[in-house]
């Protein structure tokens, strides 16, 4: 299976529908791929990895100048999972942009693994700082942002953050920040399904209006359907980014995007399926793929 | 109320600090200063001066501040976090636990007026409880230095050192303690200042003077009281505890919390591998209202105090 991104050599080489359908691919090899881990380990996020998947393959497979053998290398980009609970996304990308053997997935969960419910830098290549609680991955990465702006270095850094996640005060005050310092380099993702663990986000503590938040703290608001890779890379795009603000993509999405019955679904936060609910899904995202 | 005492022959480590950072800036191009609205309090006036890119000035958000840190490291930098410990410590608990420990980030964080350096504004600003919480957390190391030298030893050991680092840095003013000629600081590793076998007397940071005159007036007893600095409490110098045990008395004494700190940490070594007689001496709990020098006198950390718990331990023997 071909994971290198289709950009990497010649950013002329390939058009837009071109990498997009390299993406979707690889989205969709994420979700089956992420299933089976989840179903193997009896336990995971299912409906986050799957709101998060175009998101995460658009950037592991097109966007991120990355490079699995160097993966400190200084002048790498970043990206930083800060709803660090969606290790499916996370794992299987990383395994896809070889981080990691593929066989690796296997040992999800498992004692002595390194691929840990949360995800951990100092077990995992690629993994750049530990999440788990919410609200760290943003403010960490507005740091190296700060950083790549002393240095005026060339990489960016991508934080995907949950939107039920946006109730932590640290997020606020890494915003804030971050439109403080004016970090073009940084562009975050709101994973915006609307759920969070037991209840609709606007019904537990109501983020909306979202974007005017965002544009009060200084950023550069984009909207975008989170499952529209065209979108995403559109967005993405680095001349699309302003270089005297930071971004944000709020990136509409649906929880359990992919799986019929898991769809737009509180259950399935941490929900696991059983054999026949798996073959399920797994059928439905090969029809997808000759769709 | 919080000026330091201006008295001669006494310091304000905050100097000692502020003069290292700048020097090891000045040298190394990765090292970066942040703090919460802290430049005034942390001394970084001057560092703001000469190196006005590498001050990362968050405003008033603790919790920004470490994971801003964390990021820095990650983007190559050393960075040194300075705020006063109350603020670190408890507001970012998480973020130094995730961010930087767990994590094994490369930064330095620089609990400044800790203890109980603000005095009066009272126990929200106290910062007693810093070294129990941190020493609970793994791969953290945490340093209470004593005097200048030793601060400004203390952060060019944790710059040169890969990984997290808390400094504990007092306002309270201290004398330079006399050290032998050669004396070098190294993480992890205690300083006998005085040998003595009558009983051990293990202090840092700001008690450190008021131990070493306790084992003078010990002296004029004719009780024989050595003296470790023990200012790395994490992690812990445990072949000079053990010694330490072999006296048959140990005072632990320290501006903080008389459980879980330094104490505590000499107490879970000794009570497993070295059954010795223990007093603890620190802070029982929040603190009345009372000026910094006021509140040490209230509880007894004074070379009195630790003279007298030292006499009961060795009485006992």
């Amino acid at each position: 299976m071909d994971h290198q991104a289709l950009r990497s050599a010649d950013a002329n080489a390939h058009t837009l529908e071109e990498r997009a359908a390299h993406v979707r691919a690889r989205a969709n090899w994420m979700r089956q791929r992420l299933l089976k881990m989840i179903v193997d380990a009896g336990q995971g996020h299912p409906g986050g990895d799957l709101s998060a998947s175009d998101i995460v393959a658009s950037l592991y497979f097109d966007i991120l100048r990355i490079d699995s053998a160097r993966p400190t290398a200084p002048d790498r980009d970043r990206f930083i999972l800060s709803k660090g609970h969606c290790t499916g996304a996370l794992y299987t990308a990383l395994a896809g942009a070889g981080f990691f053997p593929e066989a690796e997935l296997d040992t999800y969960l498992k004692p002595e693994s390194r691929l840990n419910g949360h995800p951990n830098r100092v077990y995992l290549p690629g993994v750049e700082t530990n999440t788990g609680p919410l609200g760290h991955g943003f403010p960490v990465g507005v740091g190296v942002a700060v950083a790549g702006q002393i240095d005026r270095a060339g990489y960016r850094v991508f934080v995907l953050t949950g939107d039920g996640e946006l109730q932590e005060g640290s997020m606020w005050e890494a915003a804030m920040f971050a439109g403080h310092r004016k970090l073009g380099n940084l562009t975050v993702i709101v994973d915006r399904n609307r759920l969070q663990q037991g209840a609709r986000t606007e019904e537990t503590n109501a983020l909306e209006p979202l974007a005017d938040k965002w544009r009060a703290f200084g950023w550069d608001v984009v909207e975008i359907d989170g499952h529209d890779v065209i979108a995403l890379l559109k967005a993405f795009d680095d001349a699309a980014q302003p270089r005297d603000k930071p971004r944000v993509l709020i990136a509409n999405t649906f929880k359990g995007n992919g799986v019929s019955y898991m769809r737009d679904q509180a259950g399935w936060h941490h929900g696991v399926p059983n054999a026949d609910q798996l073959a399920q899904a797994i059928a439905e995202l090969e029809a997808e793929k000759i769709a | 109320v919080n000026a330091p005492a201006n008295l001669p022959g006494m310091f304000d480590c905050r100097d000692a600090y502020a003069r290292a950072l700048e020097d090891l800036a000045a040298d190394d191009d990765r090292v970066v200063a942040v703090c919460n609205d802290s430049v005034g309090s942390s001394k970084l006036g001057k560092f703001r001066d000469r190196f006005p890119d590498r001050l990362v000035n968050v405003g008033i958000a603790e919790q920004n501040m470490v994971g801003v840190g964390a990021g820095l490291a990650n983007g190559g930098k050393v960075p040194f976090v300075s705020g006063a410990a109350c603020f670190l410590t408890a507001r970012a608990m998480e973020q130094i636990k995730v961010d930087c420990a767990y994590s094994q980030a490369n930064v330095k964080l620089c609990g400044i007026s800790s203890g109980v350096a603000y005095g009066e504004l009272g126990a929200t600003h106290h910062s007693i409880e810093d070294v129990a919480w941190l020493r609970a957390i793994d791969k953290l190391t945490v340093i209470v230095p004593s005097d200048p030298w030793e601060t400004a030893e203390a952060i060019k050991a944790a710059a040169a050192f890969d990984g997290p680092v808390f400094v504990r840095i007092s306002r309270m003013p201290v004398p330079a303690i006399e050290r032998p000629r050669g004396a070098a600081f190294v993480i992890g590793k205690a300083e006998v200042l005085r040998d003595g076998r009558d009983v051990a007397i293990i202090a840092n940071g700001t008690i450190l003077y008021r131990a070493l005159d306790a084992a003078q007036e010990l002296a004029d007893d004719g009780i024989d009281a050595r003296v470790i600095n023990m200012s790395t409490v994490s992690p812990l110098d445990l072949e000079v505890v053990a010694a330490a045990a072999a006296t048959g008395a140990i005072v632990t004494a320290e501006e903080g919390l008389s459980r879980g700190g330094l104490g505590g940490a000499v107490a879970e070594y000794c009570a497993q591998h070295v059954p010795v007689r223990m007093r603890m001496l620190g802070f029982p709990g929040f603190a009345p209202t009372g000026s910094a020098s006021w509140l040490l006198d209230h509880v007894g950390l004074t070379a009195g105090g630790i003279a007298a718990a030292a006499r009961e331990l060795v009485a006992g023997k």
